[in-house]
Formats: C-alpha cells, sequence, structure tokens
C-alpha cells in the first residue's frame, strides 16, 4: 500500500490530499452546526431539532428514532436547501469583491489546515513520527501567517456589499482581529521558549511541541495547560475573538446590525462563511490541543508510545496511527463544546469592552507573562 | 516545475505591482498590493525561505495591508477626483525615479554575483536567522525598532488631543 502511494505522480498525491482535507472538513464543519443546534437546545431544557426524517427511514427500528432525535436528517435538509435555492446577487453590490469574498474565506480557511499535525504513528524503530498533510518546519507560524489574511473575507464582504450595516460589520471585524492577533501571538512565545532549549536547533514546531509534552517523568509528561495556564486562558480567549464567536461576534451582532457582514449574502455563499467560521473554529482547537492539551497523548504522563506499548500495538502503525487520530479527534471536539457552552453562557460584549479587554486586559497580562516565563525558563535551563 | 512556478509567480508580484500604481479606485489599489506581496511570498518559498515568506504574509498581508484597507474605507476616497501634480513634486519624483533606475543599472552592470548552485547554498534554518539578527545585525534591529516607537508615540500625541487645546476652545 506505502509502495502503491510512493509510484503515484507528485500532483496526485497531491489532489488526493487536497481532497481528502476537503472531504473531512465539511462534513464536521456541518455536524458542527448540527451540534451548535444541540448543543443550544440541551444548554437552554429543550428537546431542540428531532422532527425531519424521510419517511421510509421510519421503517429501520432502533437507528431510524436515533437518527430522528439526533437530527441529522434537518442537517441533511439544511445542507441540500443551502446548495439549491435561489443564489440572490444584489444589485448594488461590487459584483467581483461579493462573489470572491466567501471564496477567500473557504480557501484560507481549508489551508490552514494543510500545516495542522492530527496524529501521529510508530515507525519501526519505535519513534513517534506526526501524519500532517505539510510537513513545513515554520509550523505554528504557517498557521498564524494564513489565519490573518482571513479578515480580508469579512472586509471583502462588507465593503463589496454596499450597504451600511454589512460596512460596520466588517469595519468592527478588522479592527477586532487585528487588536486579538497580538495576544494570540504572544501569547505562545513562552511555550515555544520551553520546547527550543539550549543547543537544539530552533524550531516552530507543533509537533515537537506535543514530543515535549509526552517526556518522561513528572514534568516531561506535564500538559502545557497546567505549566502555563496564564497563556492557555489567553490564547483560549484571542481565539474566541479571532473566530468571532460569541461573545466577541461584533461583526455579525443582529441585534445592532441586521446579519453584519454576511447581511446581503444568500444560499450557498452565506453558508460557505459558516464553514469557514466552523474549520477556523476546527483548526483552532487543534492548535489549541496541540499545544496546551499534549495532542495525541491520552492522559497527562500517559504517552501515545506508552499507551500503545500497553495494549501490545508497536508493531502496527496504522491501528497507532487510528487511535491516535480519535484521541486527538476527541480532544478537538472536546474544545469545540467548549466555544458552544461559552456561546450559551456568556452573553454578548458591548464594543468598547471588547477594545478595553484586548488591549488593556489581554495585552499587558500576556506581556507579563512572558517576562515572567522568559526568566524562569532561563533560569532553569542555564 | 520550478521554472513555471517562478514565471508565474514573478508575473504576478510585478503584474499586480503595476496596477497598484496605475489603479484610480484605491481599495483596488491595496487588493493588488496584497497580490503581489502573495506573489513574493511564493517567490520565497521557491527559494525555500518558507520563514521569510511566512513572515512576510503575517505581517505585511495580514497586518498592514488590513490597516491600509480599513484606513481607505473610514476615509471613504472617491475616485478621480485628483489634483494636478506641483512642478516640485514632478521634479522630485522624475529625479527620486532616476536615481533608482541608475542604482539598478550600475548593481546589473558593475556588482559581480556570486551565482552559487543550489547544491552550495544550504537552506538557513530558524536559529541561523535569529543568531544574525541577535549579532551581526543587531544595530539596524535596534535602530528600526527606535524608528518605529518614535513614529508610535508620534502617533499617540497627534492623535490625542492636548489638554491646554482643549481649555482655549
Amino acid at each position: 500500500m506505502v509502495e502503491f502511494w510512493t509510484s503515484l505522480p507528485l500532483f496526485v498525491q497531491m489532489l488526493i490530499k487536497g481532497l481528502a482535507v476537503i472531504g473531512v472538513i465539511f462534513p464536521i464543519a456541518g455536524a458542527s452546526s448540527m451540534a451548535e443546534r444541540k448543543v443550544a437546545a440541551w444548554i437552554q431544557n429543550r428537546p431542540g431539532p428531532n422532527r425531519a426524517i424521510p419517511f421510509w427511514f421510519r421503517w429501520v427500528p432502533v437507528i431510524g428514532p436515533f437518527l430522528q432525535r439526533l437530527g441529522i436528517f434537518h442537517l441533511m435538509s439544511d445542507g441540500l436547501k443551502m446548495l439549491f435555492k435561489e443564489d440572490p446577487l444584489p444589485g448594488h453590490v461590487n459584483k467581483v469583491y461579493f462573489i470572491l469574498a466567501p471564496i477567500v474565506a473557504v480557501t484560507l480557511a481549508f489551508t490552514t489546515v494543510a500545516v495542522v499535525p492530527f496524529g501521529a504513528y510508530l515507525n519501526r524503530g519505535g519513534q513517534v513520527v506526526p501524519l500532517m498533510l505539510a510537513n513545513v518546519d515554520v509550523g505554528i507560524l504557517a498557521v498564524f501567517a494564513v489565519a490573518s489574511l482571513g479578515v480580508y473575507a469579512l472586509i471583502l464582504a462588507g465593503w463589496s456589499a454596499n450597504s451600511k450595516y454589512p460596512f460596520l460589520g466588517s469595519i468592527r471585524a478588522s479592527a477586532q482581529l487585528i487588536s486579538y492577533e497580538l495576544s494570540l501571538t504572544i501569547s505562545v512565545l513562552p511555550v515555544f521558549l520551553w520546547i527550543n532549549i539550549p543547543g537544539g536547533d530552533g524550531t516552530l514546531s507543533l509537533a515537537r511541541v506535543v514530543e515535549f509534552q509526552s517526556r518522561a517523568g513528572f514534568w516531561g509528561g506535564l500538559w502545557f495547560v497546567f505549566l502555563m495556564p496564564v497563556s492557555a486562558l489567553v490564547f483560549l480567549v484571542a481565539l474566541f475573538a479571532e473566530t468571532n464567536r460569541l461573545p466577541f461576534d461584533m461583526a455579525e451582532g443582529e441585534p445592532d446590525l441586521v446579519g453584519g457582514f454576511h447581511t446581503e449574502y444568500g444560499a450557498f455563499k452565506w453558508a460557505l462563511f459558516f464553514v469557514a467560521e466552523y474549520s477556523h473554529m476546527l483548526v483552532g482547537s487543534a492548535v489549541f490541543t496541540l499545544l496546551f492539551l499534549g495532542g495525541w497523548n491520552p492522559l497527562p504522563w500517559i504517552s501515545l508510545a506508552q499507551f500503545a506499548g500497553w495494549l501490545g500495538l508497536e508493531g502496527s502503525p496504522i491501528l497507532v496511527g487510528t487511535i491516535s487520530i480519535v484521541i486527538f479527534l476527541g480532544k478537538v471536539l472536546g474544545v469545540i463544546f467548549l466555544f458552544m457552552w461559552v456561546r450559551w453562557t456568556v452573553p454578548r460584549f458591548r464594543y468598547d469592552q471588547i477594545m478595553k479587554l484586548g488591549w488593556s486586559g489581554l495585552l499587558p497580562l500576556v506581556i507579563g507573562n512572558l517576562i515572567v516565563y522568559a526568566l524562569a525558563i532561563a533560569l532553569i535551563q542555564k | 516545475m520550478a521554472a513555471i512556478f517562478f514565471y508565474l509567480f514573478a508575473g504576478l508580484t510585478l503584474g499586480s505591482a503595476a496596477l497598484v500604481v496605475a489603479n484610480r479606485n484605491t481599495v483596488n489599489g491595496a487588493l493588488c498590493l496584497l497580490l503581489s506581496l502573495v506573489g513574493l511570498a511564493g517567490l520565497f518559498v521557491l527559494l525555500d525561505a518558507y520563514l521569510l515568506a511566512f513572515v512576510l504574509l503575517l505581517v505585511y498581508a495580514g497586518a498592514v495591508v488590513a490597516l491600509f484597507l480599513f484606513i481607505i474605507m473610514l476615509l471613504d476616497t472617491q475616485p478621480a477626483a485628483r489634483k494636478p501634480f506641483k512642478p516640485l513634486t514632478l521634479a522630485a519624483a522624475g529625479l527620486g525615479g532616476a536615481l533608482l533606475v541608475m542604482g539598478v543599472l550600475s548593481f546589473l552592470t558593475r556588482a559581480r554575483l556570486a551565482l552559487a548552485g543550489p547544491a552550495e547554498t544550504a537552506v538557513p534554518s530558524l536559529k541561523a536567522y535569529a543568531e544574525r539578527l541577535f549579532t551581526t545585525y543587531l544595530l539596524p534591529v535596534q535602530v528600526v525598532g527606535f524608528l518605529l516607537l518614535g513614529a508610535m508615540l508620534g502617533v499617540v500625541v497627534l492623535s490625542k488631543k492636548l489638554d491646554s487645546a482643549e481649555k482655549a476652545r
């Protein structure tokens, strides 16, 4: 199987990898929107979507009613509706940018996925090899760089719509994203100071961060969320702001801005913005898991290699790879659940509160945190 | 393969850079600048300089051009309402252009470029960049840092209305 894969031309390999990303992200994004509605219902103590079912599916025992109560068919009919309803193109918009904006949003959101490792397997020598699509050594920098371009989708959408509410939404979005990008970037610096031990070659790779959370000993096996709680907290808050999730979704702000940047959008173009938002959430949660929650290690102080050893699976890389992907996805979905939980717990901020929190709350906190950790790491690793 | 990508990215960079100057609409201009930067990042990737490529995207494409667009949209400038240039401006522009052309020409004709093959030039690691920045090029980095600090303080002073000016009103 490996021989067959390497015998394919490079172009075909890349095409298959790219299609695999789209094939995995699109359903997860859709399922997240479903989960969003179910979690919302659960938190508000109501059943949520549980009615739609094709009549012939009702005859399937157990599974039929179960899927119906899960609301799977609402998700499917939503998706089909988005695909088949008329795609409006208002007369007053700047057509090129109006069409370009959702394409930019989705393209950039999917590009970030390529550089995030999502699992690992053990090779013949017992070493942990990360699974990722594009192995670039700049790791986290590539994620931040491509994610920072995502603001153009909102700016273009708001500006090209040529009416005042989308415009206000996009202005808010750009100011907010630029403000929180600083805290986001600075909050991960202690992690990379810690993993770049003196004498080693410098790295920004996300797989190396996980490697450092799976070493032996008390300090080696400790996840970074316990080692650097302030960094983790600030990263998470900044992530909420960067992905435009409540309580930070000023770009949409239904009560005051109708729909914000996507007021003039409908049908599939509108849906693409939400696929992009959910895949940003997915990538953001994945990066948070890699940086602070031990990546594909099942529990603190228990690394993947140890776990595979207990199960007696060292010899089968495909099984270990599958287990690591399941563990990793489980953690990522846990973080996404946290996103939804916060959405129904904390009310939306006012715009001045967001700016105040970003510039005079998080930024000084995270700079102070960096200085403290830089001093401590310099003393420990001397 | 690499040659095709080189011409593609070079064409993108130069073409969109020309459009930045030629465009009447400022928003189009800013977006062409963005495209030009993306092309430049592509050229860096072709040279295996991933760090430079992504830093360029992060700083210039991700933040600086976004701020440009932000300001352009806030000011809401109308295209085509442009004053004719003053003679002094024209003279300065001509002089600057002539200097640039001379500089490029002298670089092309007089400089001896060491054309090393790909095998001889190692890809610089992250650590190599950092070491250079903190040893050989420490002074330029510090000077640029002070310049930026000065500019930032200037903006703070200019945008903040002073107390005396408030009282005078």
